[in-house]
């Protein structure tokens, strides 16, 4: 335990700022793995432990991508755009044969997924440490903003982020497809029954859920190493994020991410060794004074 | 004696004999099965057989443990694991620093675990589904961070190291393969027995009762979260067990054994082989263990074998292995009579 270190951040300017930004990112780049699952948890009513692979394949597709066009914009599209399609065909070939049954059986069909694509991309792209290194165009100095030093990227990252969220959640409330969307995950029979293909909307809501989920992966992949597994960690912290959240609910997988990506950087200050433990204390804390997270509808 | 109370008398009695008979039965079973595989040492000299029958007890503790609460209740402790890991860290602690006999150790670690349980049950047990499931997960990593943050106590992340002290008690030697062996097979049967009992009394029922319809067994007057707290106990409690066999055997307590994939692996163990017969998870455990030590000999992509075996099970079967062979039969059975 180390309080007077992160005193002393509390009380530099400059410490200040370098930690609420690295504790941005970390919360960004979760709030895309989470509201995925939020999402998919919401409407397919499926907790999706393979969550964390498709975090993983956008990472590993977005650094082949840019390996080969040496575009980045390319990569965070390879990135996006596979994940989605491997989300479909995920969904549609074998979680939706799972639907009714035991959620024990639908985290079984997920937990082999995990080790598969674990093990396909250790065949793929061999099980060492990867890197995609930061594209030339960000190479530049680091901006400083009240004495701390914040990469550009980091802005960009923050801010691709915030827009996917701000996209989802005036989409969901407002489009049409939005409205179907919330009235599936409300009451799928009556949706079928008005002549919508639900199959249709569960396969594309799982898709969008592994395209941001993807998405992270390319984003984090310049700043992060890549390796088979990378997706298990995250996984993990995502589900914390949806837990406090509320599962479900895209605001509170938006709190709850910065919320835990805060407790991390400033953590990692105060207690060096126990911040994961803060992540997991803090979860009980609030599932224990609130079970259904922070931002969750009372369960039915 | 009222009419309503002779009557009652009555349709008991047969029941209650039953009962009695089936306990012999089970215990006949439980001694049977201890004669083979005490008297498997005299047949072969594999060390890597004993080796495998001693894994099998600890995990068969903990994966039938954890079937009291999955399969019985209906509680899916996603955090099961935190007893076994409890227990191998007690267990080995109270070894190296207080240098007690075995015995003492064992009953210390298992009061140690109730008093754990106990207070993680009360917070626990009222959540239902799967928030009972995720805060259990959270309570689990809790003690798995505190393992690895506590260096100077737990040893951190390179685990309990130096050897857990086996002093000879009663002419047991557990550094002996062979008593090791023996005592690890007599814990197992003894621990499925006990469980056992646990499943077929009362108690057990209400457990059943509250699994299909909690609202109804509350009408009836059974107080739910006092009958969950003591099955989350109880079944922790074997967790420990299966905790403290897996110390022996390894002789020392690694942060694995306090992970999360440890329940992991007891509720996949538990899919495996089946929920609704008892012996399932044991089936489960043999199954998985025969796999994971097949599969690593023959690829290092073991990942991918077993992931096809688990989806096999799940889209395929559908059920564990020994549900579907117990439904078989009754399929079978009902077929005979019918003709």
């Amino acid at each position: 335990m180390d309080i007077d270190a992160l005193a002393g951040c509390l009380s530099s300017s400059a410490c200040l700022v370098t930690q609420t930004t690295s504790g941005l990112i970390i919360g960004m780049l979760l709030f895309l793995v989470a509201v995925g699952l939020t999402l998919i948890f919401g409407v397919l009513k499926v907790v999706n432990f393979s969550h964390g692979a498709f975090y993983m394949f956008g990472a590993y597709f977005a650094m082949t991508a840019y390996q080969l066009t040496d575009s980045f914009a390319l990569a965070m599209l390879a990135g996006a755009a596979g994940t989605a399609v491997l989300g479909l065909i995920f969904e549609r070939v074998f979680m939706s044969r799972v639907y009714g049954a035991d959620v024990l059986m639908q985290l079984l069909v997920c937990y082999a997924f995990v080790l598969i694509f674990d093990d396909v991309v250790r065949i793929i792209w061999g099980p060492e440490f990867k890197a995609m290194g930061m594209p030339a165009a960000f190479q530049v100095m680091p901006l400083f903003i009240a004495g701390g030093v914040v990469p550009p990227y980091y802005l960009l990252l923050i801010g691709v982020a915030l827009l996917a969220a701000i996209v989802l959640g005036i989409g969901l409330s407002r489009s049409r497809i939005g409205k179907v969307i919330r009235a599936a995950a409300h009451n799928p029979g009556m949706v079928s029954a008005l002549g919508i293909n639900t199959g249709l909307i569960y396969g594309g809501v799982f898709a969008l859920g592994g395209m941001l989920a993807g998405l992270a992966g390319a984003l984090a992949a310049p700043v992060r190493s890549l390796t088979p597994g990378m997706g298990f960690s995250v996984l993990i912290e995502s589900f914390i994020v949806t837990v406090i959240g509320g599962m479900g609910s895209i605001l509170g997988a938006l709190i709850g991410a910065l919320l835990l990506g805060l407790i991390r950087s400033f953590g990692s200050l105060g207690f060096p060794l126990f911040t994961e433990g803060l992540m997991y204390l803090f979860m009980v804390i609030v599932l224990v004074s609130k079970p259904t997270g922070l931002f969750g509808k009372e369960a039915a | 004696m009222t009419e309503l109370e002779a009557g009652r008398a009555q349709t008991l009695v047969p029941v209650r004999s039953g009962a009695v008979l089936q306990r012999y039965r089970d215990v006949l079973i439980a001694l049977i099965a201890f004669a083979v595989l005490a008297s498997l040492p005299l047949f072969t000299g594999s060390k890597a057989l004993l080796d495998f029958v001693i894994r099998c007890s600890a995990y068969g503790l903990f994966a039938t443990s954890l079937n009291l609460l999955v399969g019985y209740t209906g509680l899916t402790s996603f955090g099961h694991g935190m007893f076994f890991g409890l227990g191998a860290y007690s267990f080995g602690l109270i070894m190296q620093k207080l240098g007690v006999p075995i015995p003492v150790a064992f009953v210390a670690t298992l009061a140690i675990t109730a008093v754990f349980a106990t207070i993680i049950g009360a917070i626990c047990v009222r959540l239902k589904e799967i928030y009972f499931a995720f805060v259990t997960l959270a309570f689990q990593m809790l003690i798995h961070s505190t393992i690895l943050s506590w260096a100077s106590f737990t040893g951190g992340d390179q685990g309990l190291r130096g050897g857990i002290p086996r002093p000879v008690f009663l002419g047991i030697d557990l550094s002996n393969h062979v008593h090791l062996y023996v005592t690890s097979c007599a814990l197992l049967i003894l621990g499925l027995l006990a469980m056992r009992q646990i499943a077929q009394s009362p108690f057990g029922y209400t457990l059943r009762m509250i699994r299909d319809n909690a609202a109804r067994a509350s009408f009836l007057g059974i107080d739910v979260w006092r009958a969950k707290l003591t099955v989350f106990v109880l079944a922790a409690l074997f967790a420990s067990m299966g905790g403290m066999v897996m110390a022996l055997f390894v002789s020392g307590a690694y942060p694995e054994f306090a992970y999360w994939t440890i329940s992991g692996e007891g509720i996949f163990i538990n899919m495996l082989g089946g929920v609704s017969t008892f012996l399932g998870p044991m089936v489960g455990t043999v199954l998985l263990l025969l796999l994971n030590d097949t599969v690593t000999r023959f690829t290092e992509y073991h990942g991918i074998v077993l992931g096809v075996v688990i989806l096999f099970f799940a889209l395929g079967l559908r059920k564990g292995l020994l549900d579907f062979v117990a439904e078989w039969f009754s399929h079978r059975h009902d077929a005979g009579k019918g003709r």
